[in-house]
């Protein structure tokens, strides 16, 4: 069932538009990620649907209500900020409360439901600390209870992991996950990892300077990008044109027959071998070598331009050397 | 260099301060005798009672007033991204840079004399005009350390906007306020040149009074009772910077 509907949605900030003719559609139940480099009108577009910033044009329908013109404090929505946003001078506990005691929640209903929204976050035992005291996980965690204590309507996070370190990042995905679907929850979430987008969402839907490139599932954004931009910025970091049977950049043409036709073909790094020159689809010069763990990654100067490919451990070319990658088409993303 | 500054911060006070418990009957440095005499003397003078009472109410009328006007201005130019907000915050320093003579001057003109106010309004209206920087400036300062989410914050929670400042955004603040309050209340209470204008036939603030007690009189009362004044000063600051600590807004 449909849950939110955003409609030729048209944002601005001033007068330089920032998000243009955005139409989006969220399920019940869903968590969808908006994902996109920072300016692409992701975390503008959360906003206008938390209602903080009102749009020049368009429709917000929530369970088939029309909300544009709701003010922020009547739309039973959470929003879990990057910063989290914290209240100072109040407990984890009365951060938590501080929706319920607005709403007016009878103190026995009041003290059992932050107890469990501060235990389904894991965070019982840190109730009287104030946020100063709390670590950036603990804080978020709060972040996190305050917003599911109201049971929003939908519930909308900014970046919430970006401040974390990387391993408490993945723990704390896991732990978004694990209460979205307990408490069904329909999320929309703003992030410009990948990564984060691909291990959460049931959808994707990439942005770029306020329009949507791509909506998909994760899936689907991963194998089969819809454009350039999505291509390159799902780490297929090898893109070229692609016309009558050949890779073309500039003058250069390689050919290569393809299953499909398509405009563009491209390759993640990890899909280029790199071998001895002639081994490959063409030849060229190692500019710069590193060493990712179980792999080398080359930086390769061809005829098409710089081309980046691995090989395995034993390889031992150095930078000048001469060597041969290889671009499978069955390997490409063809675009 | 350091010795040299000090010196001349708290030279004066010093001598002031010496003078103050002087058992003598003129003023003199040193005093050729001590006692509490002076100290006790100034209680006495009806014109230092009178003028007291007067400066304390316009300190406290006044500061209350400009943290009433000040806080919000404060706030909405932390918040908003308002058209003309520079414009606002450079006009806001005019009253800092303006001559107190000429505030005075004008007030007097065209306030007191054009509309006939009462002595005590005029001057309750002419250190408002002069305070309101000071709690602009001072709260804005710690608004500054506090983050803009706070408020959508609470307002995604289901607070109104008035809500979000009362319930999240002041009491965060506290300590902002409270130094503005302190600085307005002081600055008024010292002040000379707007009162000098304002001042009329029987009310007077206490340095104007003293300032007309001097002109007459040279005993040692005037520095017994600056004595009086510094350390009714000292406590007032150490205590609110004891409880609210306020020295980071100032």
């Amino acid at each position: 069932m449909t849950h939110l509907v955003l409609d030729k949605l048209n944002l601005a900030y001033g007068k330089s538009a920032a998000v243009t003719d955005l139409n989006l559609s969220v399920a019940q139940g869903q968590l969808i990620s908006l994902l996109g480099p920072s300016g692409c009108g992701k975390t503008t577009t959360m906003r206008a649907v938390a209602g903080l910033l009102r749009p020049v044009s368009g429709r917000i329908v929530l369970a088939g209500e029309d909300i544009t013109q709701r003010p922020v404090h009547q739309r039973d929505m959470g929003l879990v900020f990057q910063s989290y946003a914290l209240f100072p001078h109040l407990s984890a506990y009365d951060n938590v409360a501080f929706g319920l005691r607005l709403r007016k929640v009878a103190a026995a209903e009041l003290d059992q439901r932050v107890r469990s929204a501060i235990a389904s976050v894991g965070l019982q035992g840190f109730e009287s600390r104030l946020p100063a005291n709390l670590s950036g996980g603990q804080q978020q965690r709060v972040a996190v209870a305050r917003a599911i204590v109201l049971r929003p309507r939908l519930l909308l996070l900014d970046e919430p992991l970006s401040n974390l370190d990387a391993l408490l990042r993945v723990e704390m995905r896991a732990e978004l996950r694990r209460i979205q679907r307990e408490l069904g929850i329909t999320m929309l979430y703003v992030t410009h990892d990948q990564e984060e987008a691909l291990s959460l969402s049931d959808r994707i839907v990439v942005m770029r300077d306020g329009r949507i490139e791509q909506d998909d599932s994760p899936e689907a954004v991963y194998h089969h990008p819809a454009t350039p931009f999505v291509a390159t910025f799902m780490g297929y970091q090898n893109l070229f044109d692609w016309h009558d049977g050949a890779l073309c950049a500039g003058d250069a043409r390689v050919p290569l027959a393809v299953q499909r036709p398509a405009r563009h073909l491209a390759w993640r790094p990890e899909h280029v071998a790199v071998g001895a020159p002639g081994s490959g689809t063409l030849d060229g010069r190692v500019l710069a070598r590193s060493y990712l763990g179980e792999r080398i990654e080359f930086l390769v100067h061809t005829a098409l331009g710089p081309v980046k490919g691995c090989a395995d451990l034993s390889a031992g070319w150095r930078e000048g050397a001469d060597v041969g990658v290889r671009l499978d088409p069955a390997q490409a993303a063809l675009i | 260099m350091l010795v040299l500054a000090l010196v001349f911060l708290l030279g004066p006070f010093i001598v002031v301060f010496v003078a103050g418990f002087s058992g003598d009957d003129t003023l003199r440095f040193p005093p050729q005798q001590f006692s509490l005499r002076w100290l006790i003397q100034v209680f006495t003078v009806e014109a230092f009672q009178r003028s007291f009472v007067t400066s304390i109410v316009v300190a406290l009328g006044s500061t209350l007033l400009a943290l009433a006007l000040g806080v919000p201005v404060a706030y909405a130019l932390s918040r908003f991204r308002l058209p003309g907000a520079e414009a606002v915050r450079l006009l806001l320093t005019l009253p800092l840079i303006v001559p107190g003579i000429i505030v005075g001057l004008a007030l007097l003109n065209h306030g007191v004399l054009a509309l006939n106010l009462p002595v005590t309004l005029s001057l309750l209206i002419g250190h408002t005009t002069l305070l309101i920087p000071y709690a602009v400036r001072v709260v804005s300062s710690s608004l500054a350390n506090l983050r803009v989410d706070i408020d959508d914050a609470a307002v995604t929670l289901g607070a109104t906007r008035l809500q979000a400042f009362f319930k999240v955004v002041l009491p965060n603040i506290r300590g902002g306020v409270a130094a503005a309050f302190v600085l307005a209340f002081i600055t008024s209470f010292n002040q000379v040149p707007v009162s000098l204008f304002l001042t009329g036939p029987g009310v007077s603030t206490l340095p104007i009074e003293m300032m007309a007690y001097m002109e007459t009189s040279y005993d040692p009362s005037i520095a017994a009772l600056s004595t009086l004044l510094v350390v009714f000063t000292i406590v007032l600051v150490a205590g609110t910077e004891k409880l609210l600590g306020i020295s980071k807004y100032l």
